[in-house]
């Protein structure tokens, strides 16, 4: 199925005049510094969240270009990086089947349960 | 099969649901995003030429810790969204080279010179401005990463625009001869940041596929329009004028009517003939070419300590 683009955008000048029309999404540059994914903790008593990725040649130099990119508002007092490639990750296509059966045991919620309105504190 | 998927991935943009990296989608959606969303990095890496050539300027350590700290979201932004165009796929090194051999094109707009100081009131105000128009919207657009990328993007633009609106207040506050320098950067700016939202709709019917795609919402016209409207009104706050003998209220539309644009000089300036495009690609090229060896270096550090470590263990 292929679609003809000619609407233009801020940024975008369409792709008969310049745009990088034929995209190549091979990997080939061998020289470039690993992908990192960074999480940070916005503040003590949180959960690290993930905000985004960087290039860095090795883990403390991750952590410092995550602490210039993703931490200059004060947005966080702890940062995890991991390699990009460590991160395994559940298969979209899959969701249905992994997460559906919990759909049909709503007795898992509190509000399942009908009690009296005399009884307080539950 | 194809067009199952097809269906289901319209369904979710229909819904609102967002698509992310891993989830299927048309090969066409994946390339429109991953020139969009390139480009809009370039922009903001190469945006920070015009400004960082005032930087040991700056008349104040005020404004030069200012401009620095602008001037570094700027970086910052970039890297947000080159992040995001990786997860379609296509690697950092290689949009640098798209970059540097001008297959992928950035906003124009950085490719007229800043020749005053109230060119960085100018570029806070219009620039900047014009970018948030367009920005806050992209901060529902349909693909995850850029979304997000785009909310971190606008939180930090603000000041941006604020910190503009007022160095041209202080001007206007100021001498004479402050007071021209400031309506002069404006006459020579604001041509090109109405060129900034790009050209003109086109009634084609493949418009209707991409909004279908819900990658950008409002129509070029439509955001230049609102632009115009803001600023014909926050130019009065300053005592200036903005240099178009069109621009008049239209009560009946509930807008403001504005003069013609150069399209020719847009396109002049898109396909490399503006003023400072070779200047902007050279300094860009440059800084690649001489940082070589420190990448090179920096990872050859980083496999030799990780060998070590591995002989250690």
């Amino acid at each position: 199925m292929s679609f003809q683009l000619h609407k233009l955008y801020y940024g975008d000048y369409g792709e008969s005049k310049n745009g990088a029309a034929d995209i190549s999404t091979q990997q080939t540059n061998k020289a470039e510094w690993p992908l990192w994914e960074v999480f940070i903790r916005s503040k003590q008593g949180l959960d690290h969240k993930h905000v985004g990725s960087l290039h860095a040649a090795d883990a403390a130099m991750a952590i410092e270009n995550a602490r210039d990119v993703y931490t200059r508002r004060m947005e966080g007092v702890s940062i995890w990086v991991v390699e990009s490639k460590h991160i395994h990750a559940s298969n979209p296509d899959e969701a249905e089947a992994l997460y559906d059966p919990a759909n049909d045991k709503a007795y898992r919620h509190p509000t399942f349960y009908d009690l009296p309105d005399e009884v307080k504190y539950m | 099969m194809e067009q199952d998927f097809e269906k289901i991935f319209q369904d979710k943009v229909d819904r609102e649901i967002r698509i992310e990296p891993k989830d299927w989608m048309p090969e066409k959606y994946r390339q429109t995003l991953i020139r969009q969303i390139s480009q809009h990095a370039h922009s903001e890496i190469i945006g920070m030429l015009p400004e960082g050539n005032w930087i040991t300027r700056a008349p104040s350590l005020r404004r030069k810790a200012i401009l620095l700290a602008k001037v570094q979201d700027e970086a910052g932004h970039g890297l947000y969204l080159y992040s995001a165009a990786e997860t379609l796929g296509i690697t950092r090194d290689q949009m640098y080279e798209q970059l540097h051999t001008g297959k992928a094109k950035y906003s124009s707009i950085f490719n007229y010179p800043t020749l005053s100081w109230a060119d960085m009131g100018v570029i806070g105000w219009l620039v900047d401005g014009a970018a948030i128009m367009n920005q806050v919207p992209l901060c529902r657009t349909s693909f995850g990463p850029y979304a997000r990328a785009m909310v971190r993007v606008c939180k930090e633009e603000s000041f941006h625009q604020r910190q503009g609106f007022e160095i041209l207040y202080v001007l206007s506050k100021g001498t004479e001869a402050q007071r021209r320098m400031a309506q002069d950067a404006i006459n020579r700016w604001w041509w090109p940041s109405l060129m900034m939202f790009g050209p003109k709709d086109d009634e084609s019917p493949n418009t209707i596929q991409s909004m279908k795609w819900k990658i950008k919402r409002f129509s070029n016209d439509e955001l230049r329009q609102k632009f115009v409207d803001v600023c014909a009104e926050q130019v009065k706050v300053l005592g200036f004028t903005l240099p178009d003998k069109d621009l008049k209220w239209n009560e009946e539309r509930g807008h403001y009517d504005f003069g013609e644009i150069n399209w020719d000089e847009f396109w002049q300036v898109v396909q490399g003939n503006g003023p400072c495009n070779k200047e902007r690609l050279d300094a860009r090229k440059k800084a690649w070419e001489e940082g070589a060896w420190v990448r090179d270096a920096a990872l050859a550090y980083a496999n030799k300590k990780a060998k070590q470590k591995q002989a250690a263990a």
